[in-house]
């Protein structure tokens, strides 16, 4: 595979050390070659594109305030349209409060709309830019600032799935330590009119609290164990892809547990939680097994 | 229409004032609409879905899910460099707020029509102004209407302001009053709208050979830019905002003239002036409200007293030494205001208040909340209101603490 040798995202912004984000957009950016117009919620994405008046990206950028990225990208594809202007593609790209939370209603109505863009969530399964608060994306038995003794409650939120029943031509998910992976779906995605969307899972050290050094680490351990599966959706038919495809040949995940006490965030955890999040990952997987097979 | 340049034999067309919205944001030429369904402003989406999909507006029109997205995809598409319109009341404006500061903050030349509605709680559907004064401080030129004609004239006029200034412009008309009653107006041809509305330049071009990033977090301090040329802060552009507000007078004004010498409808004023020459009584008033005042007028002429109307044109930017001068003859300014600061009073009192601070008129201000939540308004209670503010005049106090309310309470 040839990626881009131009980079996008210059060295020297600020996000945190070992912010799968960082590695996710640079990747993106590369798959887009620069063609494109993006459109960006107060996020930690924020943050890396910088202060004024100095930027880390070398790409055109909308700032959006937090519920509206997806009204930004129909605001954005409708003005190039409505001037004739053709070749950009139009990409949002939101976190996981920006996207499962406060800026659902503004995506789902882009997606029923059939709005040509690219919606891209990063997730880092938490409000991480305001100091780790839980989102619906926080998985249950997170310790993080809203929850922070007994650890959160609730499941998360199956955004992904949200998005395909929207009958869109193409959902993905992906995660940042398979950046090749994430690199041709984007590409792929780029070729496909209509509304796409891709979740990338982005492993958060500070947030999550493991060592910086281990992004990657525990984004193929969330890989491994079925925690994130590497799929994509298009047009109805579901493909398993890159490791999980071979994750899905052998048909053996680890246990959900290795990945769970890599983690601080899971410092709380009770077992009866352990239970309650191996059983959600298998039922997924059987789900997906039977989806691959039908496909 | 005697000192009119342009040729076109004048259309009058029966509009009611939604129609009257869409045809002005028709003959803009707006590139993309975006709106969402609430009375009393419903008519004017479904007039221009209809111009769009007759193909008689060269536009994209998109249905979206919420006012918050309207504006959204209004400045977006603006920031490419689109001609954006959305239309809106009530509720729908309330929902548009934190949009409303940003469009104006990225200095979005984005129209907006206003169709002013009470809001709730309770419910109610109804006219007053509450709406629109509420958006008061976010950054927007407002244009208020007094008839039907105003809002087409406006309309079309706010797009020049607009794109002259980089501020957006929100053009206000009373729901009901105007939104759902039938006038005679002068539809205006294309080619002489063209002459008069040249194509909208964005300040920003978005183009991935000279990338940009529109709205970065932006710092209390200037700051230097990679070329060591410092740049401004936060702070600096809040003021350029204010500045260009305080300055955006000119424009509103030249382009009211440009459109009078054009069309035969002279706009060359920040505010309506009904025989105020000789008046010490003067009533102050805003949108349809300001053409009820001059039957009040009539019949308080009739009972000997010299009244005159002043109809507030631009709330914001507020003209505050045209209303100097319009008022240096009153000795009582009776001021009626569709909307309530509360705790305070009506919001065009404490702006005519805050303008005469200092200068040379000594009048009696008295302030009346009236009209709220579609309160019918009878010229008659706004002479008694006159007739009940004639004593103050003898008795000395220039100002009362608050307004008095013309209901049953």
């Amino acid at each position: 595979m040839n990626l881009d040798e131009t980079e996008y995202l210059l060295p020297g912004n600020r996000t945190c050390p070992g912010c799968a984000l960082s590695l996710a957009y640079r990747h993106i950016l590369k798959a887009l070659e620069g063609q494109a117009i993006v459109t960006v919620p107060a996020s930690c994405l924020t943050v890396l594109h910088g202060m004024y008046p100095i930027t880390s990206v070398n790409i055109p950028c909308v700032n959006t305030p937090f519920a509206s990225t997806g009204a930004s990208a129909t605001g954005l594809v409708a003005g190039l349209k409505a001037l004739g202007k053709k070749g950009l593609s139009v990409v949002a790209i939101a976190g996981d409060g920006g996207t499962h939370d406060i800026g659902i209603q503004a995506l789902s109505g882009a997606a029923e709309r059939q709005t040509d863009f690219i919606y891209i969530c990063y997730d880092n399964e938490g409000y991480m830019n305001t100091g780790n608060q839980r989102s619906s994306s926080t998985p249950l038995g997170t310790i993080s600032g809203t929850t922070p003794i007994l650890g959160k409650q609730q499941n998360q939120k199956d955004i992904t799935a949200i998005m395909e029943a929207h009958g869109i031509p193409y959902v993905a998910n992906a995660n940042a330590a398979y950046p090749l992976d994430l690199y041709e779906k984007v590409r792929k995605a780029k070729a496909i009119r209509g509304t796409r969307f891709i979740h990338v899972f982005t492993p958060c050290p500070p947030g999550w609290d493991f060592p910086f050094s281990d992004s990657i680490k525990i984004g193929r351990l969330a890989v491994e164990t079925g925690w994130v599966v590497l799929y994509e959706v298009e047009n109805g038919i579901f493909r398993f892809t890159s490791a999980s495809e071979s994750i899905a040949r052998k048909d053996h995940l680890r246990p959900v547990s290795e990945y769970l006490a890599e983690q601080g965030r899971f410092r709380n955890i009770t077992e009866e939680q352990i239970s309650r999040l191996q059983d959600r990952v298998n039922t997924r997987w059987n789900r997906y097994l039977a989806r691959a097979d039908a496909s | 229409m005697a000192n009119k340049k342009v040729n076109k034999k004048a259309d009058i067309q029966i509009l009611d004032g939604n129609q009257a919205a869409a045809h002005g944001a028709k003959l803009s030429r707006v590139q993309v609409i975006a709106a969402y369904p609430i009375t009393p402003q419903t008519p004017v989406t479904e007039k221009l879905s209809e111009f769009v999909e007759k193909g008689e507006l060269n536009a994209e029109y998109v249905a979206v899910e919420s006012e918050h997205s309207a504006l959204t995809v209004c400045a977006s598409a603006s920031m490419v460099g689109a001609r954006t319109f959305t239309a809106t009341s009530s509720h729908g404006l309330a929902y548009m707020h934190e949009m409303l500061h940003w469009a104006a903050g990225a200095r979005l030349p984005v129209v907006l029509a206003c169709v002013n509605r009470a809001i709730g709680a309770p419910w109610n559907i109804l006219n007053d102004q509450q709406d629109s004064i509420s958006q008061r401080d976010t950054g927007w030129i407002q244009i208020y209407a007094r008839n039907n004609q105003e809002i087409l004239d406006s309309m079309i006029q706010a797009y020049k302001i607009a794109e002259a200034v980089y501020v957006p412009v929100m053009v206000c008309y009373d729901g009901f009053v105007l939104s759902h009653a039938e006038m005679p107006v002068e539809t205006l041809s294309q080619e002489d709208v063209d002459q008069f509305l040249p194509p909208y330049q964005p300040h920003t071009i978005l183009d991935p050979a000279n990338p940009k990033n529109y709205n970065l977090v932006t710092l209390p301090n200037p700051r230097a830019n990679s070329e060591n040329v410092l740049c401004h802060g936060y702070m600096e552009l809040r003021y350029l905002l204010q500045e260009t507000l305080q300055n955006s007078r000119e424009t509103i004004v030249k382009v009211g003239q440009e459109f009078g010498e054009l069309f035969g409808r002279n706009y060359a004023n920040m505010l309506w002036e009904d025989r105020l020459d000789d008046a010490d009584i003067v009533i102050v008033a805003m949108g349809s409200l300001a053409s009820e005042a001059t039957v009040a007028a009539d019949m308080l002429r009739e009972e000997g007293h010299k009244v005159g109307v002043l109809g507030l044109r631009v709330f914001r930017p507020f003209p505050k030494s045209d209303v100097v001068k319009a008022l240096k003859n009153s000795r009582l300014i009776v001021v009626f205001d569709k909307n309530i600061s509360y705790g305070s009073e009506g919001a065009t009192c404490s702006e005519i208040k805050s303008a005469l601070y200092g200068s040379n008129v000594r009048a009696v201000i008295r302030n009346f909340i009236v009209g709220l939540g579609g309160r019918d308004i009878k010229a008659r209670e706004l002479t008694d209101a006159v007739n009940k503010s004639l004593p103050s005049l003898e008795e000395g106090a220039l100002n009362n603490e608050y307004p008095e309310w013309i209901c049953y309470i």
